[in-house]
């Protein structure tokens, strides 16, 4: 009974905020509206929607040994308690993307960003993940790649694997962008962000060498190092001998984010990449809750309108009509296909009892897409003007900040030049302007978010911890994503040359590490050389290409739920499937053939080498033309190379599915058996 | 009172058994405990080999997201 009242009170909140959101049009909205709304809909989503699909889809058998009590290893296959589990892979999932995606799609207004990543999530996100850890789980922790090859047949789970590799380079490359932007001509960022490296070192070395294991001592160690980092970072600032060694072009920054990847990618994980990592965790867990206290505390209002002009394709950030490409911008926090990798590596290894899965699955990226709420609420809490002023690239607004504030202005958004003076000053920074990718946005977002919760004298400090924390776990990224590729190549490689297949031989190591980098490295310098900014090339492309995975996940989804006989209950996998083949089909389609050079990749290419072969461009702008123009026509068939492998998959699993259905013969279920499990419920295994 | 103490004690050995779970602090314990349990013949890896260990098996799969 109490259950049904509880659940009966969020459905009425929920359904007052949502109401809240949508009919208070021409007015200032406030944040604590979307945030409670958001709130209901996960409580909702999780309370029905999972537990229905855990119960008739999945039959998750609370009775049935995991693998993590099968094969308890006491390593990696370990029964741990689902609130750990549950920790473990948020901290897994959750990335910059959600942070960055939203931010950039707030060029739409606050709504299309905020109905997507609610919709989405619950519908889409949620599901996939949830589905497929269950899905590994039964099959002893595999990954989607084999479980592709196990169910729908070896072309499959090779498109799989070319497909992760893709999305692994363009990952690397736009986040490497999204942080070169931050630091560029800012010594107090760049300090700060070069100190985490020897930080992260020393508590490499402490962890491995003075105490080893002790993680909690290490990081304690490591998050008091960074906030000295923070702290000397505005010492350095105010020096000037020392501010200069500092303050890099970006070109001269994506060369130091090249060579760190590569010295990533072939040290030992303890040194530099493990406790990385334990930094980045704590610094994004403790963050995230800062966040939401502080938004919950201020409760601001959103400056943004709900829908803008730019939902018509015209829009500074990037080109494209608000569908499909808001729903490409936003994956993680959404739907993101990466997850479908995580899901199916460490945590499935980890699940005492199936009906963890609900929590650990759904219920993560919930919470992800929470995080991707209140970075789209940090985005458009900005006056829009100057939201626009940060995040446009010089060649589209103009180089110098005067032209820029009178091109801002003339679409409606009034912005002046000592605004921004003043922004920037108070956030400890020369400039403001041009500093595209999201993440300074979102810092500035973040910073007045605080500065109005815990005093408004430490704006610079709160804008730089806030720079910090994206810097340091977008490079965690970069360091494990790179690691992953090299490892995924190596294993490619071995199939030419058996020796290069060993992952510890060193010119293997040295030689697919080089290949890995130096394939992000090339998109993150043309990145930087693009005068528009770059990120309005490379982040559609990432959409695109995480939206793929999510369809080849959704389609061994579909294609096992189909074999195991339910095809009732297909359309559960079935409709974010098709909606996604629909967005990103419709979104390479126009990438690819689109006529409008803001928006297509050809175009664009044509474009440029018209106006070079006329002499219309300014000789800086000439010198860079023929390499822009050959990588936007790379990137073009790119996007199509992204397609194909995404229809091959879905076609595959149509095969596999047509011939289930007519009673043909198929490759059994890889699917472990049935074993009781002797373990008293989860709570035997709450604690230690 | 003396119950309230106890109480608090317990819950916040809770809190920190759970929070060094949570973070991997006492994954050395714990494999010693499973050696102890499952294999008692097998000499068990050290402190430091075992942290190495775990590291390389952590990072050698997709374990971080975007």
């Amino acid at each position: 009974m109490m259950r049904k009242i509880s659940a009966a009170l969020l459905a009425i909140v929920g359904a007052i905020a949502i109401g809240g959101v949508a009919l208070q049009r021409h007015e200032p909205i406030n944040a604590l509206w979307i945030l409670t709304a958001a709130v209901c809909v996960y409580l909702l989503g999780y309370r029905f929607y999972a537990a229905w699909i855990a119960a008739r889809v999945l039959s998750v058998d609370a009775s049935r040994a995991t693998p993590a009590e099968r094969l308890n290893n006491g390593r990696d296959f370990v029964p741990t308690h689902r609130a750990i589990v549950f920790g473990h892979h948020f901290a897994a999932i959750a990335g910059p993307g959600p942070l960055v995606g939203p931010t950039l799609a707030a060029q739409f207004g606050y709504l299309p960003g905020t109905l997507w990543i609610l919709v989405g999530a619950v519908l889409g996100g949620c599901v996939q993940d949830m589905i497929i850890l269950l899905l590994s789980t039964r099959r002893d922790g595999r990954s989607l790649g084999q479980m592709a090859r196990d169910e729908l047949g070896p072309l499959g789970g090779f498109a799989a694997l070319i497909g992760t590799l893709i999305i692994m380079i363009i990952l690397s490359a736009v986040l490497g962008l999204v942080i070169v932007n931050v630091m560029k001509h800012s010594p107090w960022a760049t300090s700060t962000v070069f100190a985490t490296i020897p930080a992260a070192l020393i508590v490499g070395l402490y962890l491995r060498l003075w105490r080893p294991g002790r993680v909690l001592e290490g990081s304690l160690l490591g998050v008091m190092l960074m906030v000295l980092a923070l702290l000397a970072g505005g010492w350095i600032d105010h020096q000037p001998v020392l501010r200069p060694l500092f303050d890099y072009a970006a070109i001269a920054l994506a060369g130091f984010v090249i060579v760190y990847g590569f010295c990533a990618a072939i040290l030992p994980v303890w040194l530099l990449l493990a406790p990385r990592d334990y930094l980045s965790t704590f610094l994004k867990l403790g963050t995230v809750a800062l966040l939401a206290v502080a938004i919950v505390l201020t409760h601001p209002q959103i400056k943004m309108p709900a829908v803008t002009a730019f939902t018509d394709g015209t829009g500074p950030l990037f080109g494209g009509k608000v569908f499909p490409f808001v729903f490409i911008t936003i994956a993680c926090g959404a739907v993101s296909g990466f997850h479908a990798l995580v899901a199916s590596g460490t945590t499935p290894k980890l699940i005492t009892n199936e009906a963890d899965v609900r929590l650990v699955g759904y219920g993560s990226m919930a919470l992800e897409s929470f995080v991707a709420i209140m970075a789209l609420i940090a985005a458009t809490l900005l006056d829009p003007g100057v939201y626009f002023a940060i995040n446009a690239g010089a060649g589209v607004v103009g180089a110098t900040p005067a032209a820029a504030v009178q091109t801002i202005s003339s679409w409606g958004f009034p912005v002046t030049v000592e605004q921004m003076q003043a922004l920037a000053s108070a956030m400890g920074e020369r400039t403001l302007f041009a500093r595209s990718g999201g993440a300074p946005s979102l810092a500035v977002g973040m910073a007045s978010i605080f500065g109005n919760t815990f005093g408004k004298g430490l704006l610079a400090l709160w804008y730089h911890f806030a720079i910090m924390f994206e810097a340091v776990f977008i490079m965690a990224v970069l360091d494990a994503g790179t690691r992953v590729g090299r490892f995924m190549l190596q294993d490619l490689l071995g199939h030419l040359w058996q020796p290069l297949g060993r992952t510890s031989w060193y010119p293997s190591v040295l030689l697919a590490s080089a290949l890995m980098v130096g394939a992000w490295g090339y998109f993150l310098y043309i990145g930087v050389i693009d005068p528009n900014g770059g990120v309005n090339i490379l982040w559609p492309l990432f959409g695109i290409s995480n939206q793929m995975l999510a369809g080849i996940a959704l389609s061994v989804a579909t294609g096992i739920i189909i074999k195991s006989g339910k095809l009732r209950y297909a359309l559960v996998t079935l409709a974010p499937l098709a909606w996604l083949a629909l967005v990103t089909t419709s979104a390479a389609w126009q990438k690819i053939t689109s006529s409008d050079a803001r928006i297509g990749l050809f175009a664009a290419a044509d474009d440029l080498a018209r106006k070079l072969a006329l002499g219309a461009l300014p000789p800086e702008r000439a010198a860079v033309a023929p390499q822009l123009i050959f990588n936007q026509r790379l990137d073009g068939w790119l996007t199509m190379l992204l397609l194909a492998i995404l229809w091959f998959v879905i076609l595959d699993m149509a095969r596999v599915c047509v011939r289930r259905l007519r009673g043909r013969p198929l490759r059994s279920s890889s699917e472990a058996p049935y074993q009781s499990s002797r373990l008293q419920g989860a709570a035997a295994q709450a604690r230690p | 009172m003396r119950r309230a103490a106890q109480w608090l004690r317990r819950r916040a050995a809770c809190v920190w058994g759970g929070l060094r779970w949570a973070c991997g602090d006492d994954a050395y314990e714990r494999y010693r405990a499973h050696q102890a349990a499952r294999h008692a013949g097998e000499p068990p890896l050290s402190r430091r080999a075992f942290y190495e260990d775990t590291q390389r098996r952590k990072w050698s799969g997709v374990s971080r997201c975007c």
